[in-house]
């Protein structure tokens, strides 16, 4: 088992299966965002206090959601190469940091077009709003110190070291409101309770797994253009691109 | 490993300050009923959180007037502007502003709603069930 986790990580083995995987992430993506836009858009109903503005929650909650798994990820695969020198997951690591940005962004922007109709303000320093805030600017530093050293072993080793101290923001924005009173609402979507109605709850799902498939798209083709880049003076990496000349 | 040893330290200072600030002052909004117990600030800006009293609400030209209760404690609010789309009788609402003879002047209002969403034939019908209890 071991050896065989080495074999598939070394970035040689990995760049020839990622090309195969690709499809398997990508087409899933495209079908679920489809069957997802109808469910949210057309098949769930208007909320009775909200009306149609509810509907951006199908694009708000699952991108908070990739943003605390994304981060999650980030910071396991941190660990992993932190502790076994396995450079697959270094590279995972730092090209999941710009994507799981973008999320964070998303989820931010959204809920503050949500948020003026619906609470009467763009944005609150409430304990929720806050601590996701501050994911954003975890990434946006987990990026920077990456990009700081010129060699990629200080860099991963550096930014891992971030990643997994910045850990101990993720509980404190999923319970933020539990924990305090703020103006951003408790969690609709739990392990023990759905409070939403059927339709919207697919609608949910559909469009959640459909981000978890985009994610798995863009840190593959991300990671191939990555280890070409690190790997750029290694012979499999001469011989393909002396072969694609030809 | 300098830089490294340097960043973990910023990193845990950086978290311990986050959660003191998070510790005396990340409630949002103070209850009726902690107002009254006197932990709010009196005589400064605060936040009260709560629920619109049923058939309290009156308007006057772009001033409303209405109650706000935690069903213990209720205070009357006064403000001038417009409010948020949720703003209801029965919803709950955070409102900044300060006390001034009791009567708490607001200079802004918020809608809060709860993490249920529902069609509104089902929301009909969950009320109509609630009143035939009765």
């Amino acid at each position: 088992m071991w050896k065989w986790i080495q074999a598939f990580a070394s970035p040689q083995n990995f760049y020839r299966i990622s090309k195969k995987l690709i499809p398997w992430f990508l087409y899933p993506f495209i079908a679920l965002t489809l069957v997802g836009l109808y469910w949210a858009l057309i098949k769930s109903p208007p909320d009775y206090q909200q009306g149609e503005s509810v509907r951006i929650m199908y694009v708000h909650v699952p991108a908070a959601w990739m943003s605390l798994f994304i981060y999650v990820v980030m910071a396991v695969a941190g660990a992993i190469g932190l502790i076994w020198q396995i450079k697959l997951a270094n590279v995972v690591a730092s090209v999941s940091a710009p994507i799981g940005a973008a999320f964070t962004f998303l989820a931010l922007v959204t809920g503050a077009v949500w948020g003026k109709p619906m609470w009467g303000t763009w944005w609150v320093w409430d304990a929720r709003l806050t601590s996701e805030l501050i994911l954003l600017f975890l990434y946006l530093a987990y990026m920077s110190l990456n990009n700081a050293f010129d060699n990629p072993k200080t860099a991963a080793k550096a930014s891992s070291v971030l990643a997994i101290v910045g850990l101990v923001n993720i509980p404190i924005i999923y319970y933020s409101v539990e924990w305090w009173n703020s103006l951003h609402q408790g969690s609709s979507v739990s392990v023990t309770k759905v409070s939403m109605q059927i339709d919207m709850f697919y609608a949910l799902l559909l469009i959640s797994f459909a981000f978890k498939f985009l994610y798995g798209t863009l840190v593959l083709m991300r990671s191939r253009d990555e280890i070409l880049v690190r790997e750029q003076n290694s012979r499999w990496v001469k011989a393909i691109i002396i072969g694609d000349n030809k | 490993m300098v830089f490294v040893a340097l960043l973990v330290a910023g990193a845990i200072l950086a978290i311990t300050l986050l959660l003191q600030a998070l510790g005396s002052n990340t409630n949002y909004f103070y209850s009726p009923t902690e107002v009254a117990e006197g932990k709010a600030p009196i005589g400064k800006s605060f936040r009260l959180g709560g629920l619109v009293a049923k058939d309290s609400v009156k308007r006057k030209d772009m001033t409303v007037n209405f109650d706000v209760t935690d069903n213990k404690n209720k205070f009357n609010i006064e403000y001038t502007g417009i409010l948020p789309d949720l703003f209801r009788e029965g919803q709950g609402i955070i409102t900044t502003g300060s006390l001034i003879n009791g009567t708490f002047v607001a200079t802004e209002v918020l809608a809060k709603h709860d993490e249920n969403y529902m069609p509104p034939e089902v929301a009909d019908a969950l009320e109509k069930a609630k009143e035939s209890k009765k």
